[in-house]
């Protein structure tokens, strides 16, 4: 399927080089328009504000305590007294600030990335037929725009600017000294978040693999719990999780090695820095004064520069979600829309779909070479084994699948002419894996017709045969996946009476029986095929029953017609549907004759 | 604290000693500020020689590898005790099977889910341990040195934990917790984003847009109202700590003035007094750094708490695919007051039963079948509930399948169809009611040796992360030519040998998917590859196969349930044709429905 290859794409990115870091830092740029810009430098100069304070109080209180050891006179320290309870005070304010700040613009960006990612994803493109779990995950690489800015990009601000605001003070006492502190930031504050950056971007490629291999040992445990049990191969099944677990764990504790290092060399650098300064200043003669000065400055400078080791290896986690959005939405439209789109066809409709050739990636083609004619009122019937291409049918008229060769046409323009939407105006309507929403029942139907009526909603759902269900529900009971379950068969019909409700002027219903009980699912269709009478119709089934009521059936196999008629010509003809017919009935008769 | 979890770390001597480590580590490394600020302060202040910096550089050398001991002990303190967490969690989910909606949650809370504890216990459990000895020891120093100073640190520190204990944590811990709910209004849009081809069917995906950016406008306005509160404790904290320090440097800058104290003690008390707050503070960020993971666990200990499984089996999906959890055998109580006098709809099934015994038990003797005998399965009487159902899955259900008998189960959906499978597999236990198998209670015999005597196909088989023989002899060593037999059986073989690496292929997410029919089919090999099994228990084998297949499959079936019992949920009439009795179950009783009625009366004409 086309998941695969989106999934090979998506995964293949983690370790992406340049062109990788290029798009998502475009992806980035491109969210901090002018309003998100300011609040940015807002958010990093309060920050820088608050780390710059934390550095002035000391220095200041360091000053005031050697230089009043001079014993001068009392006016000579009242400015450092003041500056000690202003540094103090607007520390605790300016950190405020950037807090807020800080969390307003990462929550704004996260909202853009979001809509977004959502547009782009809005014309079909490859991703349409994504893994739900590969969806969730991508969801969650949209969080990662809040941790590259409060947890990376604002600290990495505040700390440069506090360690060039130490460096400067350095240099004004002792440029030698200046030096080495420079030094020692750098290691501290560029050396080793590079390295925790590496070391994670290394790590996270050979962990991410066993993660996985774990989560699918335990996938196998909780979901194949039935299996296991009743082939009694639980022990097995058990040993295998936990050696996954215990290969995940080495990893982990390898890469926790890494960090813990890092931590230590942090440490280290600041107390060596401190320690060079001091000696350096003594070396010199440096005063008193000035060198308990430059000692404690050097040593609260280090302050927001050792947790930059941390913010580095996030970085490298940040880094390579933003890469895996970045891809999602360069990847290409399969799709396109017309640049100047026709005036959207007006009912009643003529469909012709004229050797169709559509293929799904590099595989054969799905469709090769198809022929079909809807006719205004008239109903048509595809049938066919799994895998014939009769959901690519659908999906080629419903423009989420590009035509390659061949063409279609809505009352004789080309259907690629015509803007997307306008096509899917004009036909659709139960599609392949119908999906219910968070919502209330009312609100999950209403998405199909948010102009209808309540009695337009409740007749869709009447002919839908989903009214005891609906009733016994509730109307407004919350359905989807922290709300009430709903069942392949109440979803099917749930799928059905928006497909009613919509009322399009061409319906397509992709196997509209699919997943309900013998007995529902011959009453449901005999209802549909009351309710589509004088309609325009197609109807893709594995169930041949009620066929006789359609103008015509399609045979299809592997992407191609091999038979077309109608229910008596073709059950009069060897073929497969006089063959799945006869398995049909074979049930009948032979219980008859067993019994 | 988190009782259990650190419970659970003392339990474990290997997981014990490295957080002894990591905590021992972490607390010398604090207590080693405290000499390397007076070393400092001895240099600033001229009262060590320069050679002092000797030792100050060999306290901050063994400061880092302190640092680095942390570090490595902490991540196999965390290492080991999700470990530990893991393969308990397991090994539940194997004993006693878990609540099926909330699967998914279970697998990404052993996953995932548990890496939320790294920050409590490589962040918050050290500085915790530091938080508890630190200030007590910098508090005693500045007393030595200076009591006026050590008194405003003394006096000013409980108004950390007193304002972040009381006002911040609390509110700030629930404010957090909303927070990142919020933050996954990744809730909405991963709806919307998985709902997208439903959107565009119906030409709302552009709609949508709007509604994303003003959920997301109106969800960060709300944010930004809880966050300003809960950063206003962050502030006092900020406040609280660099206050004090400008508190006992002014006064102190002062004494100097009037020589009433020493530059050295001066500078110590300078660089000593934050340290006594930094504790702390640290430990209030660790904590709110580590809720997820308290949350977290938290959760792996509910489902580790000792519940009541009424059974020792995976219980899983049951009907229909919707999961149900264990019923429990306190049901019995709520059961009592239903009568079950005057309704025996398994009468007549267990005369016919018993006649037909005689007559199938000759022909497996002469037909040679399956070494072991197909037992007789009598229900009695059984009722089964869930927790948490007022109606009972199966009430009051009796029944008797004869040796080498082939019944099939009809009725609508959720009716306890699966749950009478599920009851045979000993997944289920009756809350009323028993199994005999052989006139002998399910309850008394082994369930693993009993389990050994069935072939089993789910409604929704699960297709493990293996290779596809591997899938196919699940839970036994067989032959490569017994796999490859059931598989052409099962009307496998075809798709199987296509496949890049033939029965070597690897299923699941990472490998090869297959559709919804090879899935079945898979599966019920399975079932053919247990030649030894007695009794089939086939839940929809035919479910999502076109017709050709599901003709094969039905042959097929048809040739495996030869000299052994059978007992299968059909929808389709081709699989129905098979049995030789059509039992309806529909809600959780036995309808003497009208197929079973016809059959029933054809038999007798037959006779």
């Amino acid at each position: 399927m086309t998941a695969t290859g989106a999934s090979a794409t998506g995964t293949s990115s983690t370790g992406t080089s340049s062109t990788g870091g290029v798009r998502w830092a475009r992806l980035v740029g491109t969210l901090l328009g002018p309003g998100m810009a300011r609040r940015l430098v807002v958010a990093a100069l309060a920050g820088s504000a608050a780390d710059l304070a934390g550095v002035a109080l000391i220095a200041s209180a360091a000053w005031l305590i050697t230089r009043a050891a001079e014993q001068p006179s009392l006016a000579a320290l009242s400015v450092a007294i003041v500056g000690v309870r202003a540094f103090a005070t607007s520390k605790g304010v300016f950190r405020y600030a950037e807090r807020l700040t800080g969390h307003d613009v990462a929550l704004r960006a996260q909202a853009a990335t979001r809509e977004r990612l959502y547009e782009s994803l809005i014309p079909a493109g490859p991703l349409q037929r994504r893994g739900a779990d590969l969806l969730s995950r991508m969801v969650d690489d949209t969080e990662a725009v809040q941790d590259l800015l409060v947890r990376c990009l604002l600290p990495a601000v505040a700390a440069l600017l506090t360690g060039v605001a130490a460096v400067v003070i350095g240099a004004f006492l002792l440029p030698v000294a200046a030096l080495v502190l420079a030094l020692g930031l750098l290691v501290a504050g560029v050396l080793l978040p590079a390295g925790t950056a590496a070391a994670a971007r290394r790590w996270s490629a050979r962990i991410a693999p066993a993660r996985a291999e774990l989560a699918a040992r335990v996938a196998d445990l909780v979901h194949g719990a039935a299996d296991l049990a009743a082939y009694g191969a639980k022990e097995q099944a058990l040993a295998d999780g936990m050696a996954a677990d215990a290969r995940l764990a080495a990893l982990e504790r390898g890469q926790s090695r890494i960090n813990a290092t890092a931590l230590g060399l942090g440490v280290l650098v600041q107390g060596a820095t401190v320690a060079a300064v001091t000696l350096i200043a003594q070396a010199t003669g440096l005063g008193q004064v000035a060198t308990a000065v430059l000692a404690l400055t050097a040593l609260v400078s280090f302050e927001p520069v050792l947790p930059l080791a941390g913010a580095g290896e996030r970085f490298a986690g940040v880094a390579s979600a933003l890469g895996r959005l970045a891809e999602i939405q360069a990847s290409p439209v399969m799709v396109a829309e017309p640049e100047r789109p026709a005036p959207p066809p007006e009912a009643p409709l003529l469909v012709e779909v004229r050797d169709l050739v559509v293929r799904h990636g590099d595989r054969d083609p799905a469709l090769a070479g198809v022929d079909l004619t809807l006719t205004p009122g008239r109903r048509v019937a595809v049938v066919g084994p799994s895998g014939a291409g009769k959901s690519t049918l659908l999906s080629a008229l419903m423009r989420t699948a590009d035509i390659e060769s061949g063409d279609i046409r809505i009352n004789g323009v080309d259907i690629r002419s015509y803007a997307t939407d306008d096509v899917r105006a004009a036909m659709t309507g139960l599609t392949q894996d119908p999906y219910v929403f968070q919502a209330s029942f009312r609100d999950n139907l209403r998405l199909a017709g948010p102009e209808a009526s309540d009695g337009e909603l409740v007749e869709a759902v009447r002919r839908a045969r989903l009214d005891a269900w609906a009733d016994r529900t509730g109307w407004d009971t919350v359905l989807g996946e922290d709300g009430r379950t709903v069942s392949g068969g109440q979803l099917q019909r749930l799928a059905l009476a928006r497909a009613l409700l919509y009322d399009p002027p061409v319906l397509l219903l992709d196997e509209p029986a699919e997943a309900l009980d013998e007995e529902t699912a011959d009453a449901l269709t005999a209802d549909l095929l009351d309710a589509t009478r004088g309609r325009t119709t197609l109807l893709v089934t594995h169930r041949l029953r009620g066929l006789e009521q359609v103008d015509e059936i399609v045979v299809l196999e592997e992407g191609r017609v091999t038979q077309r008629g109608t229910h008596a010509e073709l059950v009069s003809a060897p073929g497969y549907y006089r063959d799945l017919w006869e398995s049909e009935t074979l049930a009948a008769s032979s219980r008859a004759s067993t019994g | 604290m988190h009782k259990d979890l650190l419970g659970l770390a003392r339990a474990e001597p290997a997981v014990r000693r490295h957080l002894a480590v990591c905590l021992a580590a972490a607390i010398v490394a604090g207590l080693l500020v405290l000499a390397q600020a007076e070393l400092l302060a001895g240099v600033l202040s001229g009262r060590f020689a320069v050679a002092a910096l000797l030792p100050l550089v060999l306290v901050v050398l063994v400061r880092g590898a302190l640092g680095r001991l942390q570090g490595v002990s902490a991540g196999r303190t965390a290492t080991g005790v999700k470990s530990v967490l893991r393969a308990r969690l397991m090994r539940r989910f194997q004993e006693s099977g878990p609540a099926g909606p909330r699967s998914g949650e279970l697998v990404t809370l052993v996953g995932r889910g548990l890496d939320a504890l790294d920050p409590y216990l490589t962040g918050y459990l050290p500085a915790a341990a530091v938080a508890a000895v630190v200030p007590i020891a910098v508090l005693v120093r500045l007393f030595v040195a200076d009591v006026a100073s050590a008194l405003i640190v003394l006096f000013t520190l409980p108004l950390i934990p007193v304002f972040g204990a009381l006002v911040g944590w609390t509110t700030k811990a629930v404010t957090e917790r909303q927070w990142r709910a919020l933050s996954r209004l990744g809730g909405h849009f991963l709806d919307v984003v998985r709902g997208l081809p439903t959107l565009r069917a119906f030409g709302r995906a552009r709609y949508q847009s709007s509604v994303i950016r003003e959920v997301a406008a109106a969800h960060r306005a709300a944010t930004m109202r809880t966050l300003r509160v809960a950063f206003l404790s962050s502030l006092v904290l900020e406040l609280a700590a660099s206050l004090s320090l400008a508190l006992v440097a002014v006064p102190v800058g002062l004494r100097l003035l009037s020589g009433s104290l020493h530059l050295d003690t001066a500078l110590l008390v300078l660089l000593l007094a934050p340290e006594a707050y930094l504790p702390l503070r640290a430990m209030g960020t660790k904590f709110h750094a580590s809720v997820e993971g308290v949350a977290a666990a938290d959760e792996a200990f509910a489902l580790l708490a000792p519940a009541s499984p009424a059974s020792s089996a995976a219980d899983a999906r049951a009907g229909d695919g919707r999961a149900e959890p264990s019923p429990v055998t306190a049901g019995t109580a709520a059961a009592a007051g239903i009568p079950r006098t005057g309704r025996l709809p398994g009468g007549r099934a267990r005369g016919d039963g018993a006649r037909a015994d005689g007559a199938r038990a000759d022909a497996a003797r002469t037909d040679g079948g399956p070494a072991g005998r197909a037992p007789e399965i009598r229900l009695e009487h059984v009722t089964v509930r869930y927790p948490g159902r007022e109606q009972a899955a199966l009430d009051d259900v009796s029944l008797v399948v004869a040796p080498g008998e082939r019944v099939a189960l009809v009725g609508e959906s959720g009716g306890g169809k699966s749950t009478l499978l599920h009851l045979l597999l000993g997944f289920v236990t009756p809350s009323e009611g028993r199994v005999l198998v052989d006139g002998v209670d399910l309850a008394t015999l082994d369930l693993d040796e009993w389990r050994r005597r069935l072939a089993f196909v789910p409604q929704r088989p699960h297709l493990f992360a293996m290779s596809v023989a591997d899938n196919i002899g699940l839970g036994g060593a067989a032959s490569p030519g017994l796999v490859r037999a059931a598989a052409a059986s099962a009307q496998a073989a075809g798709f199987v040998e296509a496949l890049p690496e033939g029965y070597d292929t690897v299923l699941g997410e990472r490998g090869v998917n297959l559709s919804a029919g090879q899935r079945q089919r898979v599966a019920l090999a399975r079932a053919f590859c247990r030649p030894s099994a007695e009794v089939l228990l086939l839940d929809e084998p035919t479910a999502r196969l076109d017709g050709r297949s599901e003709a094969a499959v039905v042959e097929a079936t048809r040739a495996l349930a030869e000299g052994r019992t059978a007992i299968v949920v059909a929808h389709r009439p081709a699989m129905i044709g098979l049995a030789d009795r059509v039992v309806r179950i529909g809600a959780g009783r036995i309808v003497p429905g009208r197929r079973a009625d016809a059959l029933a009366a054809e038999r007798g004409d037959v006779r």
